[in-house]
């Protein structure tokens, strides 16, 4: 298989932004191309990340779109949707269309345009992922994350503040990204007092809801070297599913498809999770945090709440998680927030993080889509 | 309306039922009735952010029957309920309404099964 690098990141301004999810994606796709001096004829596959364009605004067909857009008619596209994971799935995607020979030259766009709808409707439209058993009952993904918080809590014995401290901690670390919708630092005292949404979380356990678009450009190793000096591998990624219908699940504390996508990512990169510098997690709720630092395997189960407590996963901790902000404050524009994860995690091992700047060489990405239902991992690395 | 499990000769258990057993693999080759069965609250929430349509607030619990090695999500019918609280399925004609969401009403079931505290 041939080597793989990322030559170019992008995301867009997060937030209640003007214009639909064509301009959203437009914009990244061109700020990406733009930074690298890659010209849109020269792409061979473009693919779009995206989970719900036509339920959100009755616009499908988004990949023809963009590459009209942008002037990359003739590209190979294809929409990639695995609902939250979507851009994760499209970072695999790129991956393979490089890895196999397939494509010189790939640029993956991810992007959702959502704030135009009411919280109810994209709720619903979120929602609609759901098995119709568990969905007649009127579950959304937020009361999952109420359902798995109270069984965390009661079996590690963990403390209701812990959760906080991941709100508190990715708000404090948004304040620095320019791109997040949130730039504001918020105490434990507002987050535990804010209103209830799914018992026992709160207001300040979940992610907005947000519009923007990320991209990320992909060719082999050899042709990146004729572009950047400042490339960053993948070296390693992997997905897999658990169950659709989540009480199925045996153990609703752990996500089964996170373990597996990750020990499969870490055997392709050849490394174990002690190796990692950097992780940006999946937080569309405070709780998947815990979730995905333990099941990647950065601690035993039930001890990712002692090492939050501890400030082991702060910005200036052993392992910083979501340096970015996270979903939480940087924003969840769905099919855009894998692909800024590898913008934030290509940005960190580049070393044009700026006052976010962690020392990393080897950086981890979890995109959980659905409640865990499918997830891509990926490890990034500084080549040599 | 029943309340199906299904189950395969390996004697794995899922409700809902799948054409293969999630567990095996295997054909589910029989159903297992639970809607007189007594189950026990494994985690709840209350949800207080529900779509158009859902009753709100909405409690929901998943539970996991006395007799059978099954776990189930429904709602609960009040708000009153606790991690290994003992309840029953009661039978209700309409879950949401089935109009007021994104889901085509005729591409599934609306009635079902919530769970009362016994």
């Amino acid at each position: 298989m041939t080597d793989v690098a990322i030559i170019g990141a992008s995301m867009t301004q997060f937030g209640e932004r003007e214009g639909w999810v064509s301009d959203l994606l437009a914009e990244a796709a061109l700020d990406c191309l733009d930074d690298t001096g890659v010209r849109a004829e020269a792409l061979d596959h473009l693919y779009v990340s995206n989970m719900a364009s036509g339920e959100f605004e009755g616009q499908t067909g988004v990949p023809n779109a963009l590459a009209h857009d942008i002037g990359a008619l003739g590209a190979y596209t294809q929409r990639v949707d695995q609902t939250s994971a979507s851009g994760g799935a499209g970072i695999y995607a790129a991956w393979q269309s490089v890895a196999s020979g397939a494509s010189e030259m790939t640029l993956l766009v991810g992007g959702e345009k959502m704030t135009h709808r009411t919280t109810g409707e994209t709720t619903d439209v979120i929602a609609s992922l759901t098995h119709p058993h568990e969905y007649k009952h009127g579950v959304t993904l937020p009361s999952f994350a109420g359902l798995t918080a109270r069984a965390y809590l009661d079996r590690y014995d963990a403390p209701r503040e812990a959760l906080a401290e991941v709100a508190v901690k990715n708000h404090h670390n948004g304040v620095d990204n320019p791109h997040a919708q949130f730039r504001k630092e918020i105490d434990r005292e507002t987050a535990l007092d804010s209103p209830l949404v799914a018992d026992p979380l709160r207001l300040y356990d979940f992610c907005p809801i947000t519009d923007g678009s990320a991209a990320l450009l992909v060719c082999p190793v050899d042709v990146a070297r004729e572009y950047t000096d400042t490339y960053v591998r993948v070296a390693g990624v992997a997905g897999a599913t658990d169950t659709h219908v989540v009480h199925e699940r045996r153990d609703p504390t752990t996500m089964d498809a996170v373990v597996k996508s990750g020990e499969r990512a870490f055997e392709q990169a050849g490394i174990t999770p002690d190796d990692v510098d950097v992780a940006e997690l999946h937080d569309m709720f405070t709780i998947l945090e815990f979730l995905q630092y333990e099941d990647l395997g950065f601690a035993e189960k039930g001890a990712a709440w002692e090492d939050t407590m501890d400030g082991v996963t702060a910005r200036d901790g052993d392992l910083p998680v979501n340096t970015s902000g996270g979903l939480k404050s940087k924003g969840h524009p769905l099919g855009a927030s894998g692909v800024a994860q590898g913008y934030e995690i290509y940005t960190q091992l580049a070393g044009e993080a700026g006052p976010r700047q962690v020392d990393a060489d080897t950086g981890v990405a979890c995109n959980v889509g659905g409640f865990g239902n499918c997830v891509t991992t990926t490890v990034f690395e500084v080549d040599g | 309306m029943s309340l199906d499990a299904g189950r395969c000769e390996d004697g794995h258990l899922s409700c809902p039922p799948h054409p293969r057993c999630p567990t095996c693999g295997e054909p589910q080759t029989e159903t297992v009735e639970l809607s007189d069965e007594p189950a026990t609250v494994v985690t709840w929430t209350t949800s207080h952010a529900t779509p158009p349509g859902v009753r709100e607030p909405n409690t929901l619990a998943i539970v996991e029957f006395d007799s059978y090695d099954v776990r189930l999500l429904g709602q609960v019918t009040g708000e009153d309920i606790a991690v290994g609280d003992r309840v029953e399925p009661v039978y209700a004609e309409a879950l949401r309404e089935p109009d007021a969401g994104i889901r085509e009403p005729a591409s599934q079931s609306w009635d079902g099964y919530r769970f009362s505290p016994l």
